[in-house]
C-alpha cells in the first residue's frame, strides 16, 4: 500500500504529509517544499497530535490506515489552529468519532472561527495532565509562539516533545530524523523559519525555554509539525539554536535592502557597502529586483546593522521598499542600528520616508546620504563614509557586548 | 499602591501598573483606565478592550 505511517518511537507514528511542490506559505518563499506532520501515539486508546493541510487528507488518512483503522482514534489533540494543520479535521470527523477533540483554550475558539460545525472541543488548562490509552500527556500553553492558541503536547514517560511549528522549518524530506538529512540545509532552515514565524516573539520564546528547563522537561525527540524530527544530540542543538535566535545578538554584518530605477541607488549601495567592507565587516547587498521579502528576514537575523535605500518615484519610495518594510515592521527585529539613503531625480521624499519607517521599528538611524540623479566621485565618498561609520558603530556595539 | 492588573484575554500578558509599558512610551505608574484608546497589547496586539481583570 501507497503512504504508510513511519514509528519514530515506540507507540508513536508519523502520518503526515509531504508537500513537494509548496513554493509559497502564505507570501513566505518555501525553496524546499514543506511537510505538515501529524502523529499518532497508540496505547490502549489511540491518539492523533494534529492532522494536515486539507488537500492532503488522503495521504495522511493512509498514513493512519497503515497502523489502525481510522475509526479507532480515541483523541485528536490539536497544538495549533492553523489550518496547515487543522485543515484535514472537518474531513478526518467524516471517518473518524473521537471521545475528544481536545485544544487549549484559544484553541478551541480558533478552531471553532476557522473551521465551522466542529462538536465541542474539550480544553485543558496550562500544565494540565490526562492519562490517554495508558501514556501520559501534559498540555503546555505557548500563547502567542506563534498564535494565541498554540501549546507543547509533552509525554513525560516517553520523552517525546510535540512541539508544533515551534523548531519546525519548511523543508521537504522523505527521511524523517535531522540527523538522517543535511546538517547546513537543516540548520538555514530552522533559522529562515525562525526569522519568519517567531522572530516577533523572542521574549517569549526565551521565557519558554526557561519554562520548560524549570519544568524538567529534557526531551529524547522534538516533534514539531513542520520538516524532520530532533532526536539525541539533535535535540540540544535545537534548544541552543532557538535561544541564539532569540537573543539576537548583534552581529558584525550589514545588510544593504535596495531597488534602483537607473542604476544611481544601486551605485549607491555599492559604495556604502565598499565602506563597510574596508572596516573589515561583512556586507550583504539585497537588491529587491531579486530578493524575496522572506529572505530579507533571515538576512536581518543574521546582522547587526539594516541600511535601506530607495528612489523616489512620483513623490513615494519605491513600492517593493514599502512592500518589505511592512513585513519587517511586524517581524520586531531587535537590536539593530540603520541607515538610510537614495537617489532622486527632483522632488526626493523616498528617503524621508525610510526613516519613518526605521523610526517606527525603533531601529536608530546612523546617517542618511540623498543624492540628486547620478552620484558623481564625491557623492560616492559620501556614501562610503557612510558605510564606514555604520561598520565603525556596529564593531563598537559588539566589542561592548564582548566585554560586557 | 496596590493598582490593579489585566490581563490579556488573547495571549496572556499581564499589563502591571506599577511597571507601565515603558517601550511604547507608558510610564510606570499608568492606572490601565489611563491608557490611552490606542494603546494595544505589546504581545500579541489585541485592543484595550480586550484585557480582563487579573
Ligand atoms: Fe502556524
Ligand atoms: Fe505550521
Amino acid at each position: 500500500m501507497t503512504f504508510k505511517a513511519v514509528e519514530i518511537a515506540k507507540d508513536v507514528y508519523w502520518v503526515g504529509a509531504i508537500d513537494w511542490p509548496l513554493s509559497d506559505f502564505h507570501g513566505y518563499t518555501t525553496y524546499r517544499g514543506s511537510t505538515y506532520n501529524a502523529y499518532l501515539v497508540v496505547g490502549d486508546e489511540v491518539i492523533l497530535v494534529d492532522t494536515v493541510k486539507k488537500h492532503l487528507f488522503k495521504e495522511m488518512v493512509k498514513r493512519i490506515a497503515s497502523v489502525i483503522p481510522l475509526e479507532k482514534i480515541d483523541y485528536v489533540i490539536s497544538n495549533h489552529a492553523e489550518m496547515d494543520h487543522s485543515g484535514a479535521l472537518v474531513e478526518l470527523l467524516k471517518y473518524a468519532k473521537p471521545k475528544a477533540i481536545i485544544a487549549s483554550q484559544m484553541g478551541a475558539k480558533n478552531l471553532k472561527m476557522q473551521l465551522h460545525n466542529l462538536p465541542e472541543i474539550t480544553v485543558v488548562k496550562d500544565g494540565e495532565e490526562k492519562i490517554l490509552g495508558g501514556i501520559k500527556f501534559k498540555f503546555i500553553e505557548t500563547r502567542m509562539l506563534h498564535w494565541p492558541d498554540s501549546m507543547f503536547t509533552w509525554l513525560p514517560e516517553r520523552e517525546i516533545l510535540f512541539s508544533q511549528d515551534a523548531f519546525g522549518m519548511h523543508y521537504a524530506v522523505s527521511k524523517i530524523f535531522v540527523d538522517e538529512n543535511d546538517r547546513h540545509t537543516v540548520e538555514w532552515e530552522m533559522a529562515y523559519y525562525y526569522a519568519n514565524i517567531l522572530m516577533p516573539y523572542s521574549n517569549l520564546v526565551l521565557k519558554l525555554l526557561e519554562r520548560v528547563e524549570a519544568l524538567g522537561i529534557k526531551p529524547k525527540i522534538i516533534a514539531s509539525d513542520h520538516g524532520p524530527i530532533f532526536r539525541g544530540n539533535d535535540v540540544t542543538w535545537a534548544i541552543q539554536l532557538y535561544r541564539k535566535f532569540a537573543l539576537q545578538e548583534p552581529s558584525k554584518r550589514a545588510i544593504i535592502v535596495y531597488d534602483t530605477m537607473w542604476g544611481s541607488t544601486e551605485l549607491m549601495a555599492k559604495a556604502i557597502a565598499d565602506g563597510i567592507v574596508s572596516e573589515k565587516v561583512e556586507a550583504v547587498l539585497l537588491p529587491l529586483s531579486k530578493t524575496k521579502r522572506s529572505d530579507v528576514a533571515t538576512e536581518i537575523l543574521y546582522s547587526g546593522a539594516i541600511i535601506v535605500g530607495s528612489p523616489t518615484i512620483n513623490n513615494t519610495l519605491f513600492p517593493s521598499l514599502a512592500d518589505v518594510l511592512t513585513y519587517l515592521f511586524g517581524l520586531r527585529p531587535q537590536n539593530k542600528i540603520g541607515a538610510v539613503f537614495g537617489s532622486y531625480g527632483w522632488s526626493g521624499e523616498a528617503t524621508k520616508q525610510l526613516v519613518e519607517y526605521l523610526e517606527k521599528m525603533k531601529i536608530p538611524i546612523i546617517g542618511e546620504v540623498k543624492c540628486q540623479f547620478v552620484p558623481d566621485d564625491e557623492k560616492l565618498r559620501e556614501c562610503f563614509e557612510l558605510g564606514v561609520k555604520v561598520a565603525r558603530e556596529l564593531k563598537n556595539i559588539c566589542g561592548e557586548k564582548q566585554n560586557g | 499602591m496596590g493598582e490593579k492588573r489585566y490581563v490579556c484575554s488573547v495571549c496572556g500578558y499581564v499589563y502591571d501598573p506599577a511597571k507601565g509599558d515603558p517601550n511604547n512610551n507608558i510610564p510606570p505608574g499608568t492606572k490601565f483606565e489611563d491608557l490611552p484608546d490606542s494603546w494595544v497589547c505589546p504581545v500579541c496586539g489585541a485592543s484595550k478592550d480586550q484585557f480582563i481583570e487579573e
